[in-house]
């Protein structure tokens, strides 16, 4: 493999390496305007008038100024190719119109929130990998415990819902212990619980996919090698087998934060925390469709962005995926 | 054939005891789950309560057996939706000229973008919540991961050896597709139902504690966490055992479905 890297100009290498990130760059932006435009859609598909549809529904009794200004904001006496255009001019400005809920606009709503969400989703995130590395670690000896860990993680990964795990600590380590405060308090020990809610059930399924690929690089000729030239058996996997291990759970990671956005729907209204999770649950509730929309669109913005960061670091990190691609 | 296993056997007892009281639920708790006792409102378990009461004395036993039916029953739906969309994007893909399957595989890409329950909570917020439609939004929730599975499937078997030499024999592509690829297909997606019940279960429940899918005092799980919600600190039965219920459904049918998995393959 590195022989036939060697043969090719560099010149020519990095003229395919800049002409793969600039299509996977296309793609991004083609993906965030799709998106665009299935919200578009979605919300020209309420029936009734889009007006009222926008301020909450027919059962929201919004006031005729109200209408009349979300008509004027909106363009909706224009046809629907203008109010199209209009619309996406707005978004790519990231102006996502105003919250009829909160009386305010979407994009200072957003902005507000975003810090408590991105915080829990960073701790999460770094909780649930090193969790996940200590048990594809352990699960890959030999023995019944560890391979029962080793089968027990896609359990953890599905089948634990948010807000029974969310329930189940409480109950253990407030109610009965109480170590952590139920509901998510401003300082430090209020995280804890709902970072341990987030970060066990995707732990379970990072550690899944670590422990498979560690287990792949263990069976490798190049552990083989190292096993020969007097490496020992926990040597040969932190020092050459984990980082083979750690590549696709990097190139998860894009994936994951958007499951624990998703989760963070679910954890902060069980711990009362404010953040952007919250905000679109009362959104979707109350049918606040500018907000609604408006952190739907943030969140797949961030999450296009994450999981193409990934592709462009996997790359970087992992030489066999440039050849494959030239292949 | 292999022995039965601990864990399938485990499973497999907790499925038939779920069918049972999906089926029949007043064969194992013949009381009424909507009849309300406010004499005997916030019972801890007890031998008269096995599981405790809720908040109006209902028995929470009895809600629960009886809300297996409705539970199960919107899982299975919503993965029956997300598999049945899924499939319909990934057999046109994998089958289809090429210009369907790039146009299915941008599809499922922009699809991707909406993580989680994001796209779930966008169809909601459009179409307004209850229980078809939280059962809908899972459906589609889960459907661009199935696509994406079902045609990568679709590909494989498509390319494979016997299905060429179907075409070298000059077989209709109508035959090709009944008696060569779909044959082919079912297995994987038998597992792929079995998989995907436990996390349609999860998330429709996810829905239904968040007060958009069925709403108490229905015998629902997710509704019943939902208004259990409120005593969490206080009555902690009345959250934790419908939560058991979900969990040990959701574990049994992806244990069952792994190990139906394995067995398929060896």
């Amino acid at each position: 493999m590195t022989l036939v890297a060697v043969q090719r100009s560099p010149a020519r290498r990095g003229g395919s390496a800049a002409r793969w990130l600039l299509a996977r760059l296309a793609g991004l932006v083609g993906v965030l305007w799709a998106a665009a435009t299935v919200t578009f859609i979605a919300v020209r598909l309420i029936p009734g008038d889009p007006a009222e549809a926008i301020l909450g529904g027919p059962g929201s009794q919004a006031s005729d100024e109200a209408l009349a200004a979300a008509r004027e904001q909106y363009g909706l006496d224009q046809p629907i190719v203008v109010q199209y255009f209009a619309q996406l001019a707005r978004y790519a400005m990231l102006d996502f119109g105003q919250s009829y809920s909160l009386k305010d606009s979407v994009a200072a709503v957003i902005g507000e929130q975003l810090g408590g969400t991105l915080l829990l989703a960073v701790l999460s995130l770094a909780l649930a990998g090193l969790l996940a590395l200590g048990v594809a670690v352990f699960s890959t000896r030999s023995g019944r415990v560890a391979a029962a860990v080793g089968s027990g993680l896609e359990v953890v990964a599905v089948a634990l819902p948010h807000f029974w795990l969310a329930t189940s600590l409480v109950l253990l380590f407030s109610t009965t212990l109480g170590w952590f405060p139920p509901i998510s308090t401003r300082g430090p020990e209020g995280l804890v619980l709902p970072v341990l809610t987030l970060a066990i059930p995707l732990a379970g399924f990072l550690g899944q996919v670590m422990r498979e690929s560690l287990l792949d690089a263990l069976s490798s000729p190049f552990v083989l090698s190292a096993r020969l030239r007097g490496e020992t058996a926990s040597g040969v996997i932190w020092r050459h087998a984990l980082r083979h291990a750690a590549l696709p759970a990097i190139g998860l990671s894009g994936w994951a934060f958007g499951t624990l956005v998703s989760g963070a729907v679910v954890v902060e209204t069980v711990f009362a925390r404010p953040g952007l999770g919250r905000t679109l649950l009362s959104a979707v509730q109350l049918r606040d469709v500018p907000l609604v929309t408006g952190i739907v669109l943030v969140v797949a913005l961030a999450y296009s962005v994450l999981t193409t960061a990934t592709d462009v670091f996997d790359r970087i990190a992992d030489p066999r995926l440039r050849q494959a691609a030239i292949a | 054939m292999r022995r039965i296993t601990a864990v399938e056997a485990a499973s497999g007892t907790v499925l038939l005891a779920l069918a049972v009281a999906a089926l029949a639920p007043n064969l194992i708790a013949p009381g009424d789950p909507l009849a309300i006792n406010p004499l005997a409102s916030f019972q801890p378990p007890s031998f008269a309560h096995l599981l405790g009461t809720d908040e109006s004395g209902r028995d929470l036993l009895t809600r629960i057996v009886h809300g297996t039916a409705p539970s199960l029953l919107i899982g299975v739906a919503a993965t029956v939706i997300g598999i049945g969309l899924g499939a319909l994007l990934g057999v046109a893909g994998g089958l289809g000229p090429r210009w369907v399957d790039s146009g299915t595989t941008r599809l499922v890409e922009v699809l991707f973008a909406f993580p989680g329950l994001l796209l779930a909570l966008l169809f909601i917020a459009v179409a307004g919540p209850g229980p078809l439609t939280s059962t809908v939004a899972v459906g589609l929730a889960t459907a661009p991961g199935y696509a994406r599975l079902i045609r990568s499937q679709v590909l494989s078997v498509r390319r494979s050896g016997y299905v060429e030499s179907a075409v070298v024999l000059g077989r209709g592509w109508w035959r090709r597709l009944t008696r060569h690829i779909a044959p082919n297909v079912t297995s994987t997606l038998f597992v792929l139902v079995t998989l995907g019940v436990g996390q349609s279960i999860v998330w429709a429940s996810s829905l239904s504690y968040l007060g958009l899918g069925v709403s108490p005092p229905a015998a629902e799980w997710g509704a019943m966490l939902n208004s259990g919600r409120t005593y969490i600190g206080s009555f902690w039965w009345m959250t934790f055992f419908p939560g058991l219920a979900i969990v040990l459904s959701a574990a049994s049918t992806t244990l069952l479905g792994r190990s139906i998995q394995n067995r398929v393959r060896t």
